[in-house]
């Protein structure tokens, strides 16, 4: 007689779940292999029809992108001498030499310091607020949560044109604050449901013995509260973070230089001198980055998430 | 410590009022034991003298003063919750530690190791200090959480039902080792449980909780033997108090509506015939089932006892108590 759980699963239903996973996980992760590929192709292989699957990796897109070049005389190029480094090899092989170096440095260090930015604010505000909510009496309490959450009901680009009027009189235009600020007033109705929803599921006895423990209402909640929040804290910074970091029409729309993020200026690196697509990859694969060691870090506190329940009472 | 009074404390829930103007003394070094049956108030009571909740009116001192806005830091209160409540987050270990480590009272280091192990050692949990608090049975989570409290002296321990989910042994153990650390250190014990042993052989003091309202307060011999009402004197006593009409047995005052039998207050061998229905053994006692006038009655005899179902034995009140129609006693 075989063992039958009812709890786990047969080993021919996990090998049907495993291999629908599996299918779901390669069809998601094809456009970032494309995308992570095409930025090691040179730009003649980048746009060769049909698309080549093999090809001979350079990294003339990352130096693309990293700087500007010029078209160079022959003269020019033999007045300068040999080329001294790898990537000025690189680039003297198309003619060209480099000029400085790019803008994309800057624009992703903006994306940096904007995402994490409000993600963290976000954060702050959110669990304080969430806090609130759960536990204190509220006057209008309900009322409130719906009206935090009517501003969601419209996409957020519909009141460009107040916002923009708004951060130009208040001088936050092209500014990062004014940009914190922006992600974060868009994110926080969000941060402050889900969260709420998570401090809700924390029982109050916990911070009732915290308090008889000896600890201010500030402390148990310090101490209590948020590590058990982790999970949801966690999942909620992601979301945040995502938003921020991918948000394209208020960048393109309220930045222009030193506040510019990444994602207005990726498309830009397009127009020097033709197509240059590997650049473009080159650009959205560090774009990535950031994002993906964020997730990767947290992803602790998300699958403590799973066995939350043991919470007993 | 000090004495811990309470003094016409009333809480309301909505319209529902859970204490109804109590008073009550807790005096410095006592065992105070609250009985009653579930919703009668008894851990409303304890949070009000902890200062999770505050009284709608009434007032709560400590030593004299008056404890009104204070934070349960600021009372310096130990409380077992009836839910355990151990921070899941954290180890048994640190879940000992950690009142000792609030800024009230900052322990050093070597002090933390040797009480937290001294606690543990006593409630039989030292094998499980590494353990996640969540990865315990519900016995040991009450153990901790007794624990939590016994690392501390704090003005005034609060106990909610702290043996409830013990075993026989566990909880005979623990009753002995909570005695003893009260007489030793000195401390006062605010104590809610259901279970009479308890009640009987740690009080000093009993307090009958009657729907938020106190309805006596004294000794556990007084309230065993002189309960102010029905409702009072079943709350103690094992098997209970037997509640029959007060013209079953003839010299009852004129008031009388009820007679209230302890068990051992049923002489056998004279009087009148009562009739046999089950005899349960227990070991060191035995159970009679009687059937008397329509009545059943439950006593205790001898654990050698020959009598069987069907029998006959002649019996007779001794000590009787009288009720009157609202089931208050007449002196
Ligand atoms: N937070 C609350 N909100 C509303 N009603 C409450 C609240 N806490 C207690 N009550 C009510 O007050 C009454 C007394 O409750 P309490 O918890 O003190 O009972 P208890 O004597 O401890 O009972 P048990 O033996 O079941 O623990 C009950 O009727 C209960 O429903
Ligand atoms: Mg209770």
């Amino acid at each position: 007689m075989s063992s039958y759980s009812v709890t786990e699963p047969s080993g021919r239903q996990k090998l049907f779940a495993g291999t629908l996973v599996i299918l779901y996980a390669l069809i998601t992760i094809l456009p970032l292999l494309w995308i992570i590929g095409t930025s090691f192709k040179s730009p003649s292989d980048a746009i060769a029809y049909p698309p080549k699957t093999f090809f001979s990796p350079t990294l003339e897109g990352y130096v693309n992108l990293f700087t500007t070049r010029t078209r160079a005389t022959e003269e020019d190029v033999k007045a300068l001498g040999e080329p001294t480094t790898w990537y000025d090899r690189i680039v003297r092989k198309d003619g060209f030499i480099i000029a400085g170096p790019s803008r994309f440095m800057e624009r992703f260090s903006n994306s940096i310091v904007i995402g994490f930015g409000s993600t963290v604010l976000c954060i702050v505000l959110g669990t304080a607020a969430a806090y609130a909510f759960s536990r204190f009496k509220v006057p209008l309490k309900d009322d409130l949560l719906f009206f935090i959450l009517s501003t969601r009901m419209m996409p957020p680009i519909a009141v460009a044109i107040p916002i923009f009027l708004m951060f130009r009189s208040l001088g936050l235009n092209d500014t990062h604050l004014g940009m914190i600020l922006l992600y974060t007033a868009v994110n926080l109705s969000l941060a402050v449901w889900l969260l709420k929803g998570f401090i809700d599921e924390i029982p109050i006895e916990y911070e009732e013995a915290a308090l008889i423990d000896g600890y201010t209402r500030f402390q148990a909640f310090y101490k209590v509260v948020l590590p058990q929040a982790m999970t949801g804290i966690a999942s909620t910074a992601i979301f945040c973070l995502i938003f921020a970091w991918n948000e394209y029409a208020f960048a393109v729309l309220l930045t222009s230089g030193t506040a510019q993020t990444a994602p207005p200026f990726i498309p830009t690196i397009i127009g020097v001198g033709g197509q240059d697509w590997p650049a473009v990859a080159a650009g959205a694969t560090l774009f990535l980055v950031p994002v993906m060691i964020f997730t990767i870090v947290l992803r602790k506190h998300l699958l403590r998430g799973i066995t939350f329940g043991a919470v007993r009472k | 410590m000090a004495d811990v009074v309470l003094e016409n404390v009333t809480k309301k829930f909505g319209n529902h009022t859970a204490l109804d103007n109590v008073s009550l003394t807790i005096p410095d070094g006592s065992f105070v034991v609250l009985l009653g049956p579930t919703g009668a108030g008894k851990t409303t009571t304890l949070r009000m003298v902890s200062g999770l909740d505050r009284p709608d009116s009434g007032n709560i001192y400590f030593g004299g003063r008056s404890v009104e806005g204070h934070t349960p830091a600021q009372r310096n209160v130990a409380m077992v919750f009836q839910q355990y409540s151990l921070y899941p987050h954290l180890t048994v270990r640190q879940n000992l530690e950690f009142p000792l480590k609030s800024p009230l009272l900052k322990t050093p280091r070597e002090a933390i190791d040797r009480k937290v192990n001294a606690i543990a050692e006593v409630l039989q949990i030292s094998h499980k200090l590494d353990n996640k608090a969540t990865a315990l049975s519900g016995g040991e989570m009450q153990r901790v959480s007794i624990g939590r409290a016994l690392v501390r002296t704090p003005q005034i321990y609060l106990m909610d039902e702290p043996l409830s989910s013990l075993d026989a042994k566990l909880r005979a153990d623990l009753r002995i080792e909570l005695k003893n650390i009260q007489a030793k250190s000195g401390a006062t014990l605010l104590y809610v449980t259901h279970d009479q042993i308890e009640a009987m052989t740690m009080a000093t003091h009993i307090g009958v909780l009657h729907e938020g309202r106190l309805v006596q307060f004294g000794s556990p011999r007084e309230v065993y033997e002189h309960p102010v009402s029905i409702y009072a004197a079943t709350k103690l006593g094992q098997p209970r108090i037997n509640i029959i009409p007060a013209d079953t047995f003839p010299g009852a005052p004129s008031r009388a509506v009820h007679i209230g039998l302890r068990p051992e207050h049923i002489t056998q061998g004279s009087g009148q015939d009562a009739l046999v229905r089950r005899v349960e053994h227990l070991g060191d006692q035995t159970r009679l089932h009687l059937s008397f006038r329509k009545n059943d009655l439950i006593t205790v005899t001898d654990a050698h006892t020959r009598l069987k179902s069907g029998d006959t034995v002649k019996i007779q009140p001794d000590k009787p108590l009288y009720f009157d129609a609202a089931g208050m006693r007449l002196a």
